[in-house]
């Protein structure tokens, strides 16, 4: 069987998987997010934060709510990375640098996990459980909450409250995460991925000197790791570590989990707004563009030029072997789409195009089908303001699913639109005002225009996966990728969270022939058309003076 | 057999049963005439209400100075040609005020000062200048006269001349008490006294406020244009930041760009096309209803009509005509369609009513029966009373006969003309009894058939005679109000829009439902009073939709209020002006629909040039990135897909086109795109198709062929 042939197989089971779950997870989901009664470990969980779970937020409490907690979160996330040596389970890997720990901190609070340290030989085994893969839990949780607020504020009306954060918080871990990810990390270590709490196992090699090979909980720490579009691996080279991803297999499974909850958030939404077609509107959406970038990634990395890659016939550089191109290029697309930023090859060895693309995918805004929740409430965002534009083409003030878009909610939607090209733009050019930067990159030229693109990219949509060919550990790269992981997560939050209550306020608009339909294939293409539209614009220049510029030399 | 004359449609009707809407007309004069209006409009004040052109101003200035430092023939061009860009955002605007403007001046002679004679408390008259006049106070206006001000008529009846507002020279007649008592500052007495009470203070008067209206004087952003200038806003910082970034990335790459380069590029994707283009839309929108003679109180109505989703609409007048016709005859027992229709027509000619007079146009059409006005000369008629409930007529046997009188007498069937014979028509209870009292019988059939037409929605006359002392029943005449024509069709078209008609009549639920139905429209309120209609308009708006209304009277005032689109007839009382948000000046209620279409065309020339605004980006960055960054990486000249001369005549072509297009677009912005009630889907995809993928071909081929000059030009 060629190369394609397979490829083309791995992407037909892992669509019949994901259409198989679609329903039953997204319609689980819905039902988690909308049920009265609370479980018994939750309500434990209710007392000891001293939360009542019945009362109902206003979406400025809500708001209150996702940013102290993820506050609280980094420092604490902080303060136990600066403590480990005098913490168990260190493996006597000793304190953490500061400016490590806190662009981790702020990385894995927001849901990005990039990892500007080498995970092997900076964390111990307590900051990996209690610290970053309780955060993988949560932070994805927290999106996916913040997604179903804003549902909320499509579904209620006249009421200001949105639901509460903490029930939300704490069904999204207890209900859907916690067996998904359970459930996964049984498959993955039937599939041949370690676990274990050993540092590690002393090898002896050939030539007689002696290493070691580490070693880690790794299957529990990869499935919220996909999951939860969180992306952080627990080494240094994620899933292109044989330890998390052995075979092909476990990468096509490994691809399914990252892609499955904002998958079947869609439907989720469908089922809370009352019309599972307004769903099947958004995955359609995401999944043409996952296409057409798949696509367009595929054909790049098979058609390269250069005489060695021409001579490799694809162009196999910092790809693994065990996956080669098709699976490579599913897994980048899938990661970039999504804000998982998990990788198995090395995105800064695609060709031009290739590494464009997935940069590309990342600067959409991440909605095909972006982040846990993340995604969801992105895509809707970009739906309102082409919703905007072409409600007011069909002579009406425009409205949405029964809600009218006026002022305030187009304000909302404005700013968290603004929120990452602001710190993608002013972090990269910033950074490359620098006369330092030339010393942090390995490459000149276009190639090193794209590695600065990428890491703010990476960052401002929370996506976590890194270009790599460029050395963030200077202070200022810390700071301000730390700085854009903020403002790229809780601007958007804040922003989305505020539409939910505007929305949530109004009385609906009965739907009638002069209503803009947002069902069926015209409003598809509007939106494709939007989210392509507004990145295209935003970014046309900088991709011209970097993948562009590369991809047509 | 539903016969009736084909009423003329009045003028006014006429324009309203015009499918789409019209366009305004637009002359390329009125650009040179708004000239010096625009260019005082480049102060930065004015430009700073519109974000995205304060940023051309800003850029303007800045290129204005480098060229000043360092001037050239690049520099200069673009310095030029930013300059033209707010130039012509201002020509855009001034052209619609000018406009409104010129309405303004025809209605500001109408104001021309007065001389008032103001009673006294005491009842003497005092003569004092029209504008000296307080609210409250009593005037005595004689024929001839100019009224002096905005009143309510407490004393007297007078037709009055409204030319000078409405445009319509046919007087009108304007009594004190009920709904036509008010009248306007500025129309003239034709005939007889009144006394006026003032109802409006010097300067707020109906005129006053029309013309601050129409000049835009009082224009505040509607909370639509808000909403859109926030997104153009915010499209505006994406540009600027994206140009921020640009600097040190073009210096990464091997050069840093001209800053006048940079500013070209930045005016070129800021969407200079709708922000110039705004304002104007929306006076045109304003404008676009003054000349269908409906004023808006604000422009927040006129958008609100694109919204409307319920239409209530008055069946009288609007629906059908005023008034009942009669549209067929019902024989009973034997007697002939000809004997009958004879009869019906004579009983009728004493009846002045709108109904009698359908009687006989009806018999006329029918039967071709004369309308012989001899006949009222030999015989007696018996005009309508409201104790007997009958009109008739009663031929003598003393008279003479004549061949008129043959004429009539030939429809009975008793050939003896020398026999008295009494026709009468009335309701049906009245004329059964004065067949029985003239020893007749009433046949059973004729209560079947007044019954049947009475649920049918229709009024029963029933029509009789007695002929040398016998009475007989001769049958029914239906009377039915009468669809007007063409208004099914609208009301289908509403449908399509999306819009449900209510019919809001004083009748009882059976006519009602009757004439609603067949006018198509969708619900009726049937016996309807104030609080009825009130409390229909709630019920619908605490649905979520939006209600618009016509109305006249003052008891009509607490719904105007309520609705979200209220149009109150100009011949209504000033408390129903008051509430309502528009006046239709011709006090045509059908053209409600024309505001809705008008509010929709609005937005839809809205959202269409802004879309036409953001497409035309891509082929801005196709002409202007290869120009700027070719230099660095040769490859990227591959973009450049126009083939375009020089970096300079590629940037300057783009900078040329980027503000031509507002001079070429200022037509459609004041026109308004072309609108044609359809469903939401095919109105979006036919725009999206026009707008949408036009405007991102249009510049592709206009900055290519802009090209082709530009590179001429030595120095580029």
């Amino acid at each position: 069987m060629s190369d394609t042939a397979a490829g083309l197989l791995q992407v037909a089971l892992l669509l019949t998987v994901l259409i198989a779950v679609y329903k039953p997870l997204g319609d689980y989901m819905a039902r988690m997010y909308t049920a009265k009664t609370h479980l018994r470990a939750e309500r434990v969980i209710y007392r000891l934060v001293r939360v009542h779970p019945d009362v109902d937020q206003r979406w400025t409490t809500y708001a209150v709510g996702v940013l102290g907690l993820s506050a609280v979160s980094i420092v604490f996330l902080y303060l136990l990375q600066r403590l480990q040596s005098w913490l168990p389970l260190s493996l006597a890997r000793g304190a953490v640098e500061s400016g490590i720990a806190f662009n981790t901190a702020v990385s894995f609070v927001t849901n990005t996990n990039w990892q500007s340290y080498v995970p092997e030989s900076v964390m111990g085994h307590l900051v990996q459980l209690a610290g970053l893969t309780v955060q993988n839990f949560v932070s994805a949780a927290v999106g996916m909450a913040v997604a179903v607020a804003l549902i909320r504020g499509f579904v209620r009306s006249r009421t200001d409250r949105l639901g509460n954060f903490w029930v939300d918080l704490t069904r999204g871990v207890v209900r859907i995460l916690l067996p998904l990810s359970v459930l996964g990390a049984i498959v993955l270590i039937i599939g041949g991925v370690t676990m274990s709490l050993r540092a590690g196992v002393a090898v002896t090699g050939l030539d007689g000197s002696s290493s070691t090979i580490a070693l880690a909980p790794t299957a529990s720490q990869e499935a919220i790791k996909e999951l939860g579009t969180n992306g952080g691996g627990i080494f240094n080279a994620n899933s292109a570590h044989p330890f998390e991803n052995p075979n092909s297999w476990t990468n096509l499974f490994e691809i399914f989990l990252l892609l499955i909850i904002p998958v079947c958030l869609t439907r989720t939404f469908g089922r809370m707004v009352g019309n599972v077609r307004q769903g099947y509107v958004l995955i359609a959406v995401m999944g043409l563009i996952w296409t057409a970038m798949l696509s367009a990634v595929w054909w790049a990395e098979t058609h390269p030029n250069g005489l060695a890659t021409l001579a490799a016939g694809a162009a196999m550089e910092g790809k693994e072997v065990r996956f080669g191109i098709p699976s490579s290029v599913l897994f980048a697309i899938s990661t970039t789409g999504t804000s998982t930023g998990a990788v198995n090859s090395m995105h800064d060895s695609y060709t031009g195009l290739g590494g464009g693309m997935s940069l590309l995918n990342m600067l959409f805004g991440e909605v095909a089908p972006g982040g846990v929740g993340t995604g969801l409430y992105g895509l809707l965002v970009i739906a309102v303001i082409a919703v905007f534009l072409a409600g007011l083409m069909v002579g009406r003030t425009p409205e949405y699913l029964g809600k009218k878009l006026g002022r305030r909610e187009v304000t909302a939607a404005a700013i968290s639109i603004l929120a990452m090209p602001a710190v993608v733009l002013l972090g990269a050019g910033a950074a490359l005002a620098l006369p330092s930067t030339l010393d942090a990159l390995n490459n000149s030229g276009a190639h090193g225009l794209s590695e600065v693109l990428y890491a703010y990219a990476s960052a401002g949509n929370n996506n976590g996966s890194a270009f790599a060919g460029i050395t963030v550990t200077s202070g200022f790269f810390q700071s301000t990728l730390a700085m854009a992981m903020a403002f790229g997560r809780f601007v958007p939050v804040l922003a989305v969270l505020c539409l939910a209550g505007s929305l949530a306020q109004q009385k609906p608009v009965p739907v009638t022939a002069g209503t803009l339909p947002t069902t069926g294939a015209l409003f598809v293409t509007l939106v494709t058309a939007t989210v392509i539209l507004i990145a295209a614009l935003t970014f046309f220049p900088a991709l011209a003076l970097g993948p562009f510029a590369e991809a047509l030399a | 057999m539903t016969l009736i004359k084909e009423r003329q449609p009045t003028g006014a009707e006429k324009r309203s049963a015009r499918r789409g809407v019209a366009a305004g007309s637009f002359s390329p004069g009125q650009l040179m005439s708004s000239l010096p209006d625009a260019l005082r409009k480049l102060d930065p004040r004015h430009q700073l209400r519109n974000p995205v052109m304060f940023v051309v101003w800003v850029g303007s200035v800045l290129v204005t100075m480098l060229a000043a430092v360092r001037p050239g023939v690049f520099a200069i061009g673009v310095a030029a040609w930013l300059w033209f860009t707010v130039l012509f955002a201002n020509l855009a605007e001034s052209v619609a005020e000018g406009r409104g403007r010129a309405q303004a001046d025809t209605l500001r002679r109408t104001r021309k000062e007065t001389v008032a004679r103001r009673l006294t408390p005491g009842g003497d008259e005092e003569r004092v200048p029209g504008a000296e006049l307080r609210l409250g106070d009593h005037v005595v206006v004689e024929a001839g006269e100019v009224i002096p001000g905005d009143g309510d008529i407490v004393e007297g009846i007078a037709t009055v001349d409204e030319s000078a507002i409405t445009g319509e020279s046919a007087p009108v007649i304007r009594e004190s008490g009920g709904d036509f008592s008010s009248v306007t500052g500025g129309t003239t007495v034709l005939s007889d006294r009144i006394i006026v009470k003032i109802t409006s203070k010097p300067g707020e008067s109906f005129v006053d406020r029309m013309i601050a209206l129409v000049e835009g004087a009082q224009r505040r952003k509607t909370p639509n244009e808000i909403a859109l200038t926030i997104l153009l806003s915010t499209l505006t910082i994406i540009f600027l930041l994206t140009l921020i970034a640009l600097q040190p990335m073009a210096g990464y790459s091997g050069q840093l760009q001209d800053v006048i380069v940079l500013v070209a590029l930045l005016v070129c994707l800021i969407p200079t096309t709708i922000g110039a283009l705004l304002s104007a839309i929306g006076i045109a929108g304003m404008d676009r209803l003054v000349q269908r003679n409906v004023l808006a109180t604000s422009g927040r109505a006129v958008e609100a009509a694109g919204d409307v989703s319920t239409l209530l609409l008055d069946k009288t007048g609007t629906i059908t005509f005023g008034n009942r016709q009669a549209t067929e005859l019902i024989p009973v027992g034997g007697v002939s369609l000809v004997q009958l229709g004879a009869a019906a027509r004579l009983s009728s000619l004493a009846d002045g009513t709108p109904e009698g007079r359908s009687i006989i146009e009806l018999t006329v059409a029918e039967h071709h029966l004369p309308t012989a006005p001899e006949v009222e000369r030999a015989a007696e008629f018996v005009p309508f009373s409201a104790q007997t409930r009958m009109s008739g007529i009663d031929i003598g046997a003393d008279r003479r006969e004549t061949c008129l009188q043959r004429d009539l007498l030939a429809g009975s069937s008793h050939q003896d003309s020398r026999a008295i014979r009494s026709v009468r028509k009335g309701a049906a209870s009245a004329v059964a009894a004065w067949v029985r009292s003239h020893g007749g019988t009433v046949p059973a059939e004729v209560e079947g058939i007044t019954g049947e037409v009475s649920r049918q929605g229709a009024t029963p006359l029933v029509c009789a005679e007695v002929v040398a002392g016998r009475a007989r029943m001769l049958g029914v005449i239906r009377l039915s109000d009468v669809v007007k024509p063409g208004m099914i069709e609208r009301f289908g078209e509403l449908r399509a829009m999306g819009i449900k008609t209510v019919m809001i009549t004083g009748d009882n639920p059976l006519t009602a439902r009757a004439i609603a139905t067949q006018a198509g429209m969708d619900d009726f309120l049937a016996e309807a009073t104030p609080e009825d209609k009130m409390a229909l308009i709630r019920r619908e708006q605490e649905g979520g939709r939006l209600v618009a209304m016509t109305g006249d009277g003052t008891n009509d005032a607490p719904a105007l209020a309520q609705a979200d689109v209220g149009m109150t007839m100009n011949t209504g009382t000033a408390a129903a002006k008051e509430a309502g948000n528009m006046v239709d000046l011709d006090s045509n209620p059908t053209k409600l629909i024309d505001v809705v279409q008008i509010g929709k065309q609005l937005l839809i020339t809205r959202g269409a040039l802004t879309t036409f605004s953001i497409a035309n980006d891509l082929a801005k960055y196709f002409a202007i990135i290869p120009a700027m960054f070719a230099g660095i990486y040769p490859q990227l000249d591959r973009l450049n897909v126009m083939q375009l001369a020089s970096p300079h005549s590629a940037i300057l072509s783009a900078v040329i086109f980027n503000a031509l297009i507002i001079i070429a677009l200022i037509p459609l912005a004041l026109r308004g795109v072309r609108y044609r009630p359809s469903s939401a889907v095919s109105l979006l995809r036919r725009n999206l198709l026009i707008y949408g993928i036009g405007g991102i071909i249009t510049p592709f081929v206009g900055i290519f062929l802009i090209d082709l000059l530009v590179r001429l030009f030595p120095g580029i």
